[in-house]
């Protein structure tokens, strides 16, 4: 598809071989501003890989990855994270010891740049009123007010999912990245989270990009879908086309048809 | 070309003793995750044992062989994996690494408090010396093996080829690699894991004496500082096998031996680097292979997948505390601390104890930088001490610098070659690093120590005590509300940073860094700065010593201390400024209680060696453990003296 204005992210050809093994060849993707998407595909098909190399954790072996104009390919993931890069996690990721507030606030003044010294010595660099704030809206936004000085080890999975996206938004990202946000979760659980996410995205315009299992969690949420097997994209577009492409349905639901209902699939 | 040869095969004997320490570490690492730093020590057990047995008892060989490597051997593996190691299985590496070291500081003082310290010369090997020679030595050509070194040779064979075979064909070593996977998900699918171990344990044990038994010999005495040397060579052979093949790690053992015999043979004997390089080769070796060791640089620390399942420690005493008891609390320590001043005041022996506590609170604020806030094992502390000590001395005597400021300047220096140090060493994560660290230094004291403008060579630096301004603090009182200020304003200086953004980020790379490099935190920096702060800390605090002693004394920055400051500080609680300045007073308490009763000063080490093993199940100390447990009883008799003050709402975990 084109897209007219420049679009956020343009991912460029990522070619990714392990080894001897391709697992991405060629796939390109691009995200608009304010835009949901969904990457699917069945396992293996190089999805998290594909994640990986646009945040940075792994180097891909071809292609650029630019956000926003900016080419980031080679940057290490905390420049991508500055740059408007924020994610989640597929296996949660929170800071232990730490209590929910903590999390988005620490994450707040990690946005500014690096910590310094001299600073910390004269006592000029905690949280500002600024950032209490900002954390405050978040949590109000996420429904976590009520949880905001709770250990972070008290809350449930879901719970800790939202202080997740939470610390995520802190950064300002230009672009979000959620990485199986429903794995582990119940179906009221990610319907709550789907609909916390809509809202984010509608407030304030940050554009989504969800690696995703659960397919009825991505049809509701995402406009545009690309879908993954063997390391190629076998399909773009938006939602409703694709999800009625009999190749897609093929590689990702399976050879026997299945109907809408059925095919939910929890991980 | 003979030459050559001939030292090769000098060094063989000892590059088969370091593999079979290093095979016996790889084994245990597979089985138990533990990476047994403290197999030196078992190795020395075995080595005082065969020698108690056969020299000063006059056992015959096979009897004595039997008892040192056959008996004491496992059962030292045995009761290390049945009281302490088995119960840490899921524990994190970190802990089991704690609990490793805490054995190495500990073991070694036990066998010399039976051994005793004396240097016991007149070691016999294991094999039988023919008539009216002491050595039976074979001829090959114009080269030669002794008895010994031949001994070794076949014990290296068997136990390689052994052990090769085992894993790869036998249950019990498919077995033994589940196990290493995950203990618990082993056990789900029926293995005993905990006999596994303890097996493992035993067998790996009973190498480590064989070791000792025939490492004695060749250093033709036994010392438990040999068993150090042997370690660290061991530690490389096994990074060089990367921590699993066993015959790239016999060939690696193998190798070192080779390289310092040949090392040995070629070096010039007059030069003070030429003579500090041959010993400290393994660390050197180590040192490098850490570094630039791709594979290892990869290795993430291997986690048991079940392991998370254990609930996470609890948060800080001081976090659950309510205000008036904080303040309380607060108010009672200064008069305590204000009754204990007045009292040093008084009597000369106590005050110069005193202001050792405070110097020794001050190196040990290090700790709680380093790894209270950072999370990492460091084992070079005292060695950063060292240099802030020796820069002191040097810049004060040479060059006429006030005192005070060649101890800042000493403590610049150390954070210099800290943060220098720290680039390529934090590549490495965890374990590694400590490891790292270690290396560094042996390497610093067997090369650096010994030269003539960093320890002064034959005769330690003398070192004044300073003067700032008009104030002279010669004497013992002065001196005593220098360190005062000195430790009171680096106690608030570590406050500071960690309530700033270093220590925050700092505690989000502890929880997670991979979440914390996703929110724009840059790990390798926010680690640096810690690592150069806290050798920065410890700099200054060695610096202070040298004055309080009156001279940079190498023997008192000695490798031995940074492994011993480290169980100390970890035991007691590295996570608070408070854990710091405890862990002072009670090295000096302890020390001078030992002293009163006539008992060894060896006791300190042990005590806190078996102690470090708690910190498993406490890592912020066992006093903050204590101080979490009487908080809310004490709470409680706070709030009913306030009466009528309203119970505050405690925070109950809301369960998920």
């Amino acid at each position: 598809m084109n897209v007219d204005a420049a679009p956020l992210l343009v991912a460029d050809s990522i070619v990714k071989r392990f080894s001897g093994i391709t697992a991405l060849s060629d796939v390109s993707l691009q995200v608009g501003a304010g835009e949901t998407v969904g990457l699917i595909g069945p396992n293996g098909a190089g999805k998290t890989t594909l994640f990986n190399c646009l945040l940075g954790i792994l180097r891909p072996d071809g292609g650029r990855v630019v956000l926003d104009g900016t080419d980031l390919t080679n940057w290490p993931i905390h420049r991508r994270s500055r740059a408007g890069f924020g994610r989640t996690f597929q296996r949660i990721e929170l800071f232990a010891g730490m209590t929910v507030v903590e999390h988005l606030l620490v994450a707040a003044r990690a946005r500014r740049g690096n910590a310094h010294l001299w600073k910390d010595v004269v006592g000029l660099d905690r949280p500002t009123a600024d950032d209490r704030e900002d954390a405050a809206r978040t949590l109000e936004l996420l429904g976590l007010t009520d949880v905001a000085e709770r250990p972070i080890e008290a809350l449930s999975l879901g719970r800790g999912r939202l202080v997740e996206v939470g610390r995520a938004l802190m950064s300002e990202p230009k672009l979000l990245l959620l990485d199986e946000p429903s794995s582990g979760l119940d179906r009221s659980e990610t319907a709550e989270l789907t609909e916390t996410l809509e809202v984010v995205n509608r407030e304030r315009g940050t554009a989504i990009l969800l690696v995703e299992h659960d397919v009825e969690m991505v049809q509701r949420f995402a406009s545009r879908l690309y879908v993954l097997d063997f390391g190629t994209l076998i399909a773009e577009g938006p939602t409703r086309t694709v999800m009625s492409d009999p190749s897609v349905r093929r590689a990702y639901l399976g050879e026997s048809n299945v109907s809408d209902s059925g095919v939910g699939e929890a991980v | 070309m003979s030459d050559l040869i001939s030292y090769v095969i000098r060094g063989i004997p000892f590059g088969c003793v370091f593999a079979l320490v290093a095979v016996g570490l790889v084994l245990t690492y597979r089985t138990s995750g533990v990476f047994n730093l403290a197999f030196g020590a078992q190795a020395f057990v075995s080595a005082a044992v065969y020698y108690d047995t056969r020299v000063r008892h006059e056992w015959p060989i096979v009897a004595a062989f039997l008892l040192a490597v056959v008996v004491v051997g496992p059962l030292v593996g045995f009761v290390l994996d049945r009281f302490i190691f088995r119960y840490m299985r899921s524990a994190s590496e970190l802990s089991r690494l704690v609990a490793a070291l805490g054995l190495l500081v500990a073991i070694p003082q036990m066998v010399q408090l039976w051994f005793g310290q004396s240097p016991s010369f007149g070691v016999v090997g294991i094999w039988p010396s023919s008539q009216g020679s002491d050595f039976a030595v074979y001829h090959w050509g114009q080269y030669a093996l002794n008895g010994d070194q031949v001994a070794t040779l076949i014990a290296t064979l068997i136990v390689g080829v052994g052990l090769t075979a085992m894993f790869r064909y036998s249950s019990i070593g498919l077995r033994m690699r589940a196990v290493v996977e995950s203990p618990r998900m082993a056990e789900l699918n029926g293995i005993n894991a905990d006999r596994i171990g303890t097996f493992a344990w035993m067998l790996s044990s009973l190498i480590a004496g064989l070791s000792g038994v025939l490492l004695a010999p060749l250093f033709a005495q036994v010392n438990a500082n040999n068993f150090t040397i042997l370690i660290v060579a061991a530690l490389a052979a096994a990074a060089f096998g990367k921590l699993s093949s066993i015959p790239l790690t016999l060939f690696g053992g193998i190798a070192l031996g080779i390289l310092g015999g040949i090392l040995a043979g070629y070096l010039p004997t007059n030069s003070v680097i030429a003579q500090g390089l041959r010993p400290s080769l393994p660390f050197v070796v180590l040192f490098i292979l850490l570094i630039f060791s791709p594979a290892l640089r990869r290795a993430r620390e291997t986690k048991d997948p079940l392991a998370g399942v254990d609930p996470p420690p609890a948060g800080l005493a001081a976090v659950e505390r309510s205000r008036g008891l904080t303040w309380s609390t607060r108010i009672f320590g200064v008069v305590v601390g204000l009754a204990a001043i007045s009292f040093v005041m008084n009597d000369k022996y106590w005050l110069l104890l005193a202001i050792q506590a405070l110097v020794l609170a001050v190196i040990f604020l290090s700790f709680t930088v380093i790894t209270g806030m950072a999370g990492q094992i460091s084992l070079c502390q005292a060695t950063f001490a060292a240099i802030g000590a020796f820069a002191t001395a040097q810049f004060a005597h040479a060059q006429g610098t006030p005192v005070m400021l060649a101890i800042v300047i000493g403590a610049f220096a150390a954070a210099l070659i800290g943060a220098v140090l720290a680039i390529p060493v934090l590549r490495l994560g965890g374990i590694y690093l400590a490891l790292a660290t270690f290396a560094f230094a042996l390497m610093f004291e067997s090369i650096f120590v010994p030269l003539g403008w960093v320890g002064g060579g034959a005769s330690p630096v003398r070192v004044a005590r300073p003067v700032i301004g008009p104030v002279d603090f010669a004497g013992d009182r002065a001196f005593f509300f220098l360190c005062l200020a000195v430790l009171i304003i680096m106690s608030f200086l570590v406050i500071l940073v960690r309530s700033g953004a270093t220590g925050r980020f700092l505690d989000a790379l502890r929880g997670s860094e991979t979440a914390a490099q996703a929110i724009g935190i840059n790990p390798t920096r926010a680690r640096i700065v810690a690592f150069a702060l806290s050798a920065f800390i410890a700099g200054l605090g060695g610096g202070l010593y040298a004055s309080m002693a009156g001279s940079a004394q190498p023997a008192d920055y000695a490798y031995f201390y940074s492994l011993f400051f480290v169980v100390l500080v970890v035991t007691l609680g590295s996570r608070t400024v408070e854990g710091a300045i405890n862990a002072a007073i009670g090295f000096v308490i302890i020390q001078e209680i030992l002293k009163r009763l006539g008992l060894s000063a060896s006791w300190e080490p042990i005590f806190f060696g078996l102690g470090a093993i708690t910190y498993a199940k406490n890592p912020e100390g066992i006093l903050e453990a204590q101080k979490r447990r009487s908080n809310a009883f004490v709470q409680r008799q706070f709030d009913r003296f306030k009466r009528g003050a309203p119970e505050p709402a405690p925070a109950q975990p809301s369960s998920p």
